[in-house]
């Protein structure tokens, strides 16, 4: 008879004060899953202690001498990527909250002070502790979104699945084992369904159910999955079939540069990829300077990016300038750049939304 | 009274506040005028300025000349305008959107 040993939970506490170490410390090692709990009482101390062994959550404070929850957060989130993040702070300000949120903490809570509250708060750190047993789809892109949704609907789940693809973003909600409603855009049902399942690649993240949703698809997941494979097909039969307006698919040309295709959009002058620092991998369509506009755009994202970490005002998700002779948005995905140039009769909401759908296209 | 000090907890430290205001930098980037708290530090200040005249000279040099710059973070949107060499910048903390 083989004996399966549950996993049990590595969870870092940080704060200041060492009685409320104590009284946490004290209070989750009785959670269901019996986690063992680890205290720390400065930032440096708990990044000590996440570089020494693998814990699966750290709950830290906001307020703390010399270096403050947000920046312990801001290296854990580059250095730990996959550890779970959670703030409990008696600061209750929803500036810190965003902050927090944009950064990437999967869970930002007031101290508890009344019975009620502690019971919440003790709930919410289960089910964090517990949700990368059930779901540990954070951060894999191996898996494409059709495997997860099955894995999603065969467990019976109920979650939100939240599908990020460059700037776009895209919910489907599970309830049940079954999508019950899916959102993208100013899409909806299944139509958004089938639309985030085109995106080839993507960051995955499971949110809390949300049982009160109303429910807009009645299809069973696997008739959405084969139905959205079908149309997928048909899709890519069609590929080659330009967008509305280009001047490329009116006369049934084939692009010349992979960019070509991103360049089809209304009022693109030219776009540029680029991987800073590297300028054998600048790629640019329309341009005559290449070089001199990766450096702009290498240069100018790293002293931004400098400043969202001093800062600590998570992401930079993008960038646009207005010029007399032209516009032009700067994107980022993984180490690459993304640069476009607009006509400048291109309105600030036109070069956005415009941008939006290139870089979609751009990351898939 | 002084006994019981012992107990009291210490001032406990303080988070930096994201502002919400504007400032203007000349050409080198030193401060003209600002709306901004004084508590905000002047190291950030001087960050953000250089930042911003840094993006628009080598715009310049890579000859897409750019009159006005919108830099998107998570939690704060900076909008920078070209103002003689110098610049006006103005910074809004994001809220939470809800969806």
């Amino acid at each position: 008879m083989i004996v399966v040993m549950p996993v049990r939970h590595k969870l870092l506490i940080l704060d200041d004060d060492q009685d409320v170490l104590e009284l946490y410390r004290e209070m989750l090692a009785h959670l269901p899953s019996q986690p063992d709990v680890h205290t720390a009482t400065s930032g440096a101390r708990a990044i000590a202690l996440l570089e020494s062994e693998p814990f699966t959550l750290l709950l830290s404070d906001l307020k703390m001498p010399k270096m403050d929850g947000l920046q312990v957060l801001a290296i854990v989130r580059r250095k730990f990527p996959q550890l779970r993040t959670a703030v409990m702070t008696s600061v209750a300000d929803e500036q810190f909250r965003a902050r927090a949120y944009a950064m990437g903490v999967d869970l930002f809570v007031e101290k508890p002070s009344t019975g009620k509250e502690i019971i919440f708060f003790l709930d919410c750190i289960e089910s964090l502790l517990g949700r990368e047993v059930a779901g540990g789809f954070r951060g894999v892109q191996s898996k494409s979104l059709v495997d997860i949704i099955q894995l999603e609907c065969l467990s019976q789940s109920s979650s939100v699945l939240k599908i990020t693809n460059g700037l776009l973003e895209g919910k489907i909600w599970i309830q049940n084992g079954e999508a019950i409603d899916a959102a993208v855009e100013d899409l909806a049902g299944e139509a958004a369904f089938q639309k985030i399942l085109s995106w080839k690649t993507g960051n995955f993240e499971i949110l809390a159910a949300e049982p009160a949703r109303k429910r807009t698809i009645f299809n069973s997941y696997q008739g959405l999955l084969l139905e959205t494979a079908q149309a997928l097909d048909e899709a890519q039969a069609a590929e080659g079939e330009a967008l509305p307006g280009s001047e490329a698919a009116a006369e049934g040309k084939e692009p010349a540069s992979s960019l070509a295709a991103l360049a089809r959009f209304h009022g693109v002058e030219f776009v540029l990829a680029s991987r800073p620092g590297e300028k054998e991998k600048v790629d640019s369509w329309g341009l005559e300077n290449p070089d001199q506009v990766a450096n702009f755009v290498g240069q100018t994202l790293a002293g931004f990016r400098a400043l969202s970490e001093r800062l600590q005002v998570g992401q930079l998700s993008g960038l646009e300038g207005m010029g007399l002779q032209r516009h032009l948005a700067i994107a980022s995905h993984e180490e690459a750049a993304l640069c476009a140039g607009f006509r400048r009769s291109l309105t600030r909401n036109q070069v956005q939304e415009t941008m939006k759908r290139i870089v979609a296209k751009w990351v898939s | 009274m002084g006994l019981l000090n012992i107990f009291a907890k210490p001032a406990e430290p303080s988070l930096m506040r994201l502002p919400s205001g504007s400032f203007t930098v000349d050409p080198t980037g030193r401060l003209i005028t600002s709306t901004l708290p004084q508590a905000f530090a002047a190291g950030h200040v001087a960050e953000m300025a250089q930042a911003v005249l840094s993006a628009f000279r080598l715009a310049q040099e890579a000859q897409v000349p750019l009159t006005e710059i919108t830099v998107n973070f998570s939690a704060l949107k900076l909008t920078a305008r070209e103002l003689r060499g110098g610049a006006i910048i103005f910074l809004s903390p994001s809220a939470l959107k809800q969806k």
